[in-house]
């Protein structure tokens, strides 16, 4: 009886692990093996020998992959926290209107179901230096016209454009998140917490955040993982061949991967590829792994 | 800190926009340092007299005062009551020690005298060596004491308890009865507690506030009104088992149940409802008092012997039957189908008109 039920839960399991066999699983060993040539031609199958570290020994050296890794990690840095706190504001300022909300909420999901390169082109055109809506905004404050994207712009200028297209981009879900866990808090406790004199920030800080820690633990593991993955809204903002407002002046770790990868034909390229991906993957899991560590201490269920 | 309700309305729009007066026109004085049970069916508005009280609803009419100061517009935390939710509603995530400071901190009370007043807090609710715990690592009991603490550490002038007792088992109850009984007698703060158990308010209470559809039947002590109800609904609600409702008139002076005389009356012929409490009848087979019935059950428990019985037997169905309830001693030998002969105690005999009004 058991032995029957067995083979049935593989078969239940069976789809999905078949695509991830084939998706995920194999990539990501071959990826390691594809990691360990040296001077590797894909085309051709030939290799000048293995070597497990020689290709992560060129690519740190390489001035390129660490401005990748310093802009990755900016994006992750900046973006996740801030948009984590906007989203828990809003979130929580919905509910306090709760005639209008499903208009707001339906307002703020919309990113979601749009398409990052068409909202990097969007993006791209409010924050041009001449038309876009931005420095216009800033005018009206006495704000001379700032080069957002522009060949010359600074690196400040930029990183701050394409921040914020990565914090407004990843609200969406975030409110949608939020919204449905705040549903979930029992009205007694803020009952209570007005008896106790609470103010609404003492409220905020004291009762909602700790109680949605769980999810903002869960946000903030699948964002950071997100913002380490960025590329999209790079390729949205700037297009695919700048990769900044100077050449690959905002490039990330995946665009640096899509680089090496897309030049395959040169020798020991798509191991460059494959190794810069595998410390992504590291990086990832190390930072997962610390902010559930981190947060045990501090999420409370 | 005395209460007092002038006109108190609240109305509730329902979903298919009908008016609900859920409280209606409430008139109401609660004495300083009493403990009040306001008491009632569920649905009677008792609870949203209270959440009137703490200022988490909002009234739709009238007054609310604390002493001499008014506090119809005065948001919860500017109240400075106390609240005891039914659900306990203690922080989930905060230890027993931060749930009871919680409101201190609010107050900006100051550190080393919030610390002590939680100490001093948790020791009255005899909670002191939980202080660290988290509120799921307590008992049902143990978890309404915490509730309590935190509702009177800041020195309330007004201590609200909304069904304090309703999710305790039945042991751990009658407990926490007397604690909240010490607590209050302790700290004589003006208590308000609802709830739907007349033997709880009766037992706890210095006066209790009968209920019903928003309005208020009758107040005062406990006993009092047990024994002298306002109306057929208050003496039905009081009492357990519930009294006994007879369809009498009144005769020449004389009260007549089925024909059977049981009492005198100085009052015009008319049609009544006669009440009688269970412990009103007194056995008398031999004067062969006049008021008889046949008895369809007994039911000896302890002391006490219970008569079940109905006055006509011409329904089929068991459960279409009126019966009544006797107690008596248990002393006396009586079988079923015995036919027994009472006398009925005047003092526990109740006369109401046909609206339900004491005659």
């Amino acid at each position: 009886m058991e032995k029957k039920n067995n083979l049935r839960a593989w078969l239940y399991l069976a789809p999905l692990l078949i695509l991830m066999a084939v998706f995920t699983f194999y990539p990501l060993i071959n990826a390691f093996i594809v990691s360990s040539y040296k001077g590797y031609l894909p085309l051709s199958g030939t290799a000048d020998g293995i070597d497990l570290f020689y290709n992560y020994g060129v690519i740190l050296k390489n001035p390129l992959f660490k401005k990748a890794v310093i802009n990755t990690f900016i994006i992750a840095g900046v973006s996740v926290p801030i948009s984590i706190l906007l989203s828990l504001l809003i979130a929580v300022s919905l509910k306090s209107i709760p005639k209008l909300k499903g208009a707001f909420q339906t307002i703020y999901f919309l990113p979601y179901v749009t398409n990052t390169i068409a909202i990097g082109m969007a993006f791209a055109f409010m924050f041009h230096e001449d038309y876009g809506v931005i420095n216009l905004v800033l005018g009206w404050f006495g704000i001379n016209p700032v080069n957002w994207l522009g060949g010359t712009a600074t690196y400040a200028a930029q990183m701050i454009a394409l921040l914020i297209l990565t914090i407004w981009n990843g609200l969406a879900f975030k409110i949608l998140v939020f919204t449905s866990g705040l549903e979930n808090i029992d009205k007694q406790y803020y009952d209570a917490a007005k008896i106790d004199s609470a103010s609404k920030w003492t409220v905020f800080k004291r009762i909602t955040v700790p109680l949605l820690s769980p999810l903002i633990l869960y946000i903030s593991i699948t964002s950071v993982i997100g913002a380490l993955k960025a590329y999209n809204s790079v390729v949205g903002l700037f297009g695919d061949v700048k990769l900044g407002a100077q050449n690959n002046s905002m490039i990330t770790i995946v665009a640096f991967v899509y680089q090496y990868k897309d030049g395959y034909t040169d020798k020991g390229y798509i191991s460059y590829a494959a190794a810069a991906s595998i410390i992504l993957f590291f990086i990832t899991a190390v930072i997962s792994i610390l902010q559930t560590i981190v947060s045990k201490k501090r999420v409370h269920y | 800190m005395e209460i007092k309700m002038v006109n108190l309305t609240k109305i509730f729009i329902s979903k298919g926009k009908k008016e609900v007066h859920a409280v209606d026109h409430v008139d109401l004085v609660i004495p300083s340092g009493k403990l009040i049970g306001l008491l009632g069916p569920s649905g009677c508005g008792k609870s949203t007299t209270l959440y009137l009280i703490a200022g988490l609803l909002r009234q739709t009419e009238g007054q609310i005062y604390f002493g001499e100061e008014e506090m119809s517009e005065t948001p919860p935390e500017k109240r400075g009551i106390g609240l005891v939710f039914q659900n306990y509603a203690l922080y989930p995530h905060m230890t027993v020690r931060e749930n009871i400071l919680f409101p201190l901190e609010n107050l900006r009370v100051e550190k080393e005298e919030a610390k002590k007043r939680t100490y001093d807090m948790a020791k009255l609710v005899g909670l002191e060596e939980m202080l660290d715990r988290k509120p799921k690592e307590l008992s049902g009991g143990q978890q309404q004491r915490v509730a309590i603490a935190r509702a009177l550490v800041k020195t309330p002038r007004v201590l609200l308890l909304d069904e304090p007792l309703s999710n305790l088992d039945a042991r751990l109850r009658l407990q926490t009865r007397e604690e909240i009984k010490r607590i209050q007698r302790e700290t004589k703060i003006t208590t308000v507690f609802v709830t739907h158990d007349q033997e709880e308010a009766m037992s706890i209470s210095d006066e209790i506030v009968v209920m019903k559809d928003g309005v208020i039947q009758q107040m005062g002590e406990p006993q009092a009104v047990y024994d002298k109800p306002a109306n057929l609904f208050v003496a039905k609600f009081l009492g357990n088992p519930q009294i006994n409702v007879f369809d009498g008139e009144i005769k020449n002076k004389e009260i007549l149940i089925e024909g059977m005389v049981v009492g005198k009356k100085d009052m015009p012929d008319q049609k009544i409802f006669v009440g009688v409490r269970p412990e009103a009848f007194v056995v008398d087979n031999e004067n062969q008092a006049s008021f008889r019935f046949k008895v369809d059950l007994v039911e000896t428990i302890g002391r006490d012997t219970t008569l079940i019985f109905d006055m006509q037997d011409d329904s089929e169905n068991i459960l279409d039957k009126k019966t009544f309830k006797a107690i008596i001693d248990a002393g006396f030998r009586i079988k079923a189908d015995d036919i027994v002969h009472f006398n009925i105690k005047p003092d526990k005999m109740h006369l109401f008109d046909l609206n339900g009004n004491i005659l």
